[in-house]
């Protein structure tokens, strides 16, 4: 037994719960389970047991390929220098082919090792999601994370796979590194005349801010009824309490309507995953149907047309220099 | 009794590790900030300085004496082996001479730096055959470079103050390994030339030399052959605009409404226009030329001079020097003696005899540049109205 509520802060100590008995063919679950008196504060006391499984083992493998593949390029680009590679950590990368090489298999250097640390970290995502899928069936459970996760994927692909793939070149996918991704980012709003006027941008940000508006809400409110026992969500749908109907009263009051213990859940899982889908199409869009979006934003009536300057392009001047 | 005692302790405790966490924001800098508004509102177009922070514009000397009159005996008549001021006066020409040992010359050095003592006239010292190549770039600068330079005007000292080389100047960076090992592909490195982001930090060698294009958006709303820059091509232009930035001590709003990049939406951005077609020039038909004068010291590591690029002359402010006029004593830098028919071909036939020197003698005057641009404002009042007519 664990954290309950942070009022009654009592962690009880018993035989681990090692949850219900795995179908025949599947691995076993770790043998260690035990308790953590920090965890116990925070979240569940209960650490383990892990169920690893097939998919589990297979997707880690994966991950932990590409992740020494990017770590050691990252590496080797300082000369194997453990110190510039700690100092320069968040500079470093590891680089998508050039342009030339289109969605050929460029040498490993030029481009090569980018491709296969991609290969192994989309099979590690995609296994993942095959392992939170049949986890969740194996507890009778429905398969929203699953989906959920897909969501995230979608977006991921479409960066990495399938955008390049329609541009004809790898060269457009995204480096592995932490400022490279954010200066690719930066760029890719750059080159396609402002990311900000693709409305795809604007939903994904309108889901994304109201998804930590959703979850301030729902947060606030069942802490809120925290004293009434409104964390047990579960029986408070099934047995609406008075933890439930204060909450419902309290939105009734100050906003005229309210989401139901179950709604709210199906409202922010909906923002979430309409923050990739959404963002993924507009990714998805750039550079293969539309090539500026700030014209696309003013061939549709939606860009605020500032007072014009009369500045003039100085290459447009007869015998201006090239 | 304890407990009660501890509990409010306990709360002032943490509320004063609350209150001191802004401190851990060192990079916060305190005081008041000057803002400047230059744009419609809502654009953040607006340059915020902390005036304790800005660079010194720094300041140029002063002219050794003052030039009275340009008048008198010609230079070339009273000393020999005047390639490009021999037009001018004599004691116009002593007077640059002393000027520019101020500007350029170590002092231990003084006149010796480029001449040899017992015949100034001589070529041998290396310094004095780029010197004369330094002046009459210094002219095109001034005559056909009015677009960037305005009436201001540069002399040796802009770039050079009072050192032999200027502070800041770049050169090729050696090819990059064939394999993985210590090969960064060009960026991934905090770079000071890009602002320290992890853009390609070599961008002046594709951009600031040569004639390759800059501009990435597209004039269409859809894809079309036309322009297919990749976004690594996107980031070398993007590692050149941090460049500047950094260089003039100013943001993109300075010169962009960053709404959309490729509007011309601020004069600052047609100054810089010129500027970096000035600096191609620079590099490529001045500096190159005197690959085979340099010794070897002065070449980078793959063999070529020390070019410049903007923070040569710029050196963190967006007028260098402050922006004082710098030919007041040294009207010869932009014109050769007028009353002396024929010095302004000479002048020509030196900035034509280099290959990026053709370019810009068909640029336009700063006169008939402004005409220009007050006849075409009116017909290009809005360019991203254009291009839409124009894909329709």
């Amino acid at each position: 037994m664990g954290y309950q509520n942070i009022f009654t802060q009592v962690q009880i100590r018993g035989p681990v719960e090692t949850g219900p008995p795995l179908p025949h063919g599947d691995f076993p679950r770790t043998e260690t389970a035990g308790y953590s008196y920090l965890m116990g504060l925070f979240a569940n006391a209960q650490l383990g047991p892990i169920y690893l499984g097939r998919l589990g083992l297979a997707s880690i493998i994966c991950g932990l390929i590409a992740f020494e593949i990017i770590g050691l390029n990252m590496w080797a680009s300082v000369n194997w220098d453990p110190v510039q590679f700690v100092r320069q950590l968040f500079w470093l990368a590891l680089e998508p082919p050039a342009p030339k090489y289109g969605l050929s298999i460029p040498p490993l250097a030029e481009g090569g090792w980018w491709l296969m640390a991609g290969f192994f970290l989309t099979t590690a995502i995609i296994l993942w999601w095959a392992r939170t899928y049949r986890r969740a069936r194996a507890l009778g459970m429905g398969t929203h994370v699953a989906w959920a996760f897909a969501a995230a994927i979608w977006l991921y692909l479409v960066l990495g796979f399938i955008r390049p793939v329609l541009m004809g070149s790898w060269a457009e996918a995204v480096p592995f590194g932490i400022f490279p991704h954010l200066d690719w980012t930066a760029a890719f709003s750059i080159r396609y005349g402002n990311l900000f006027y693709n409305p795809f941008h604007c939903f994904s940000i309108v889901f994304l801010y109201g998804s930590t508006l959703l979850f301030a809400m729902h947060g606030a409110t069942i802490l809120a009824v925290g004293r009434y026992g409104g964390e047990r969500e579960l029986e408070q749908i099934t047995d609406r309490g008075t933890a439930s109907e204060r909450a419902a009263l309290f939105w009734r009051w100050t906003m005229g309507f309210n989401a139901t213990m179950e709604s709210i859940h199906r409202w922010a899982w909906w923002f979430a995953v309409l923050t990739t889908l959404t963002g993924g199409i507009g990714i998805l869009l750039t550079g293969t149907v539309v090539d500026n979006w700030y014209l696309f934003a003013v061939e549709h009536g939606y860009a605020t047309q500032y007072p014009a300057t009369g500045i003039v392009d100085p290459s447009t001047l007869p015998g201006a220099p090239q | 009794m304890m407990n009660r005692m501890s509990k409010p302790l306990g709360r002032s405790l943490a509320l004063c590790a609350v209150l001191a966490m802004p401190l851990l924001l060192t990079g916060c800098e305190i005081g008041g900030k000057d803002a400047t508004q230059w744009g419609p509102r809502g654009a953040a177009m607006e340059g915020v300085v902390n005036p304790r922070l800005m660079s010194a514009p720094g300041v140029p000397p002063e002219s050794a004496y003052p030039l009275e009159s340009r008048d008198g005996p010609r230079a070339r008549d009273t000393y020999q082996n005047l390639q490009v001021l021999g037009d001018i006066s004599a004691d116009e020409f002593n007077l640059l001479m002393l000027n520019i040992t101020a500007w350029v010359a170590p002092p231990e050095q003084g006149c010796n730096y480029c001449h040899n003592p017992e015949n100034m006239a001589s070529d041998e010292i290396y310094q004095k055959v780029v010197a004369r190549k330094m002046l009459q770039m210094t002219r095109t600068i001034n005559t056909q470079w009015e677009g960037h330079v305005k009436a201001t005007g540069v002399t040796c000292y802009t770039c050079h103050r009072g050192k032999g080389i200027p502070a800041y100047y770049w050169t090729n960076a050696p090819a990059r390994p064939n394999g993985i090992l210590g090969n960064n592909m060009g960026q991934n490195m905090p770079s000071p030339t890009v602002a320290y982001a992890s853009l390609p930090h070599a961008p002046f060698e594709t951009l600031l030399v040569g004639n390759n294009p800059i501009r990435v958006g597209s004039k269409g709303i859809h894809p079309t052959p036309a322009n297919t820059t990749s976004i690594q091509a996107t980031e070398a232009t993007y590692g050149l605009m941090m460049h500047m930035s950094s260089s003039l001590g100013v943001n993109c709003t300075f010169c962009h409404n960053t709404q959309n990049f490729g509007k011309w939406s601020r004069e600052q951005r047609v100054g810089a226009w010129y500027g970096i077609r000035m600096v191609r020039q620079i590099n490529d038909g001045y500096i190159t030329p005197l690959k085979g004068v340099f010794p070897a010291h002065r070449l980078g590591p793959t063999g070529d001079p020390f070019k410049v690029n903007c923070q040569t002359c710029h050196q963190g402010v967006n007028k260098p020097l402050g922006g004082v006029p710098m030919l007041a004593d040294s009207p010869s830098l932009r014109d050769p003696n007028v009353a002396v028919a024929g010095a302004g071909t000479s002048v020509l036939a030196a900035a034509v005899s280099t290959p990026g020197a053709v370019r810009a003698v068909a640029v336009a005057m700063p006169t008939e540049t402004a005409d220009r641009i007050a006849d075409a404002a009116g017909a290009a009042a809005d360019q991203a109205r254009e291009s839409v007519a124009a894909t329709r």
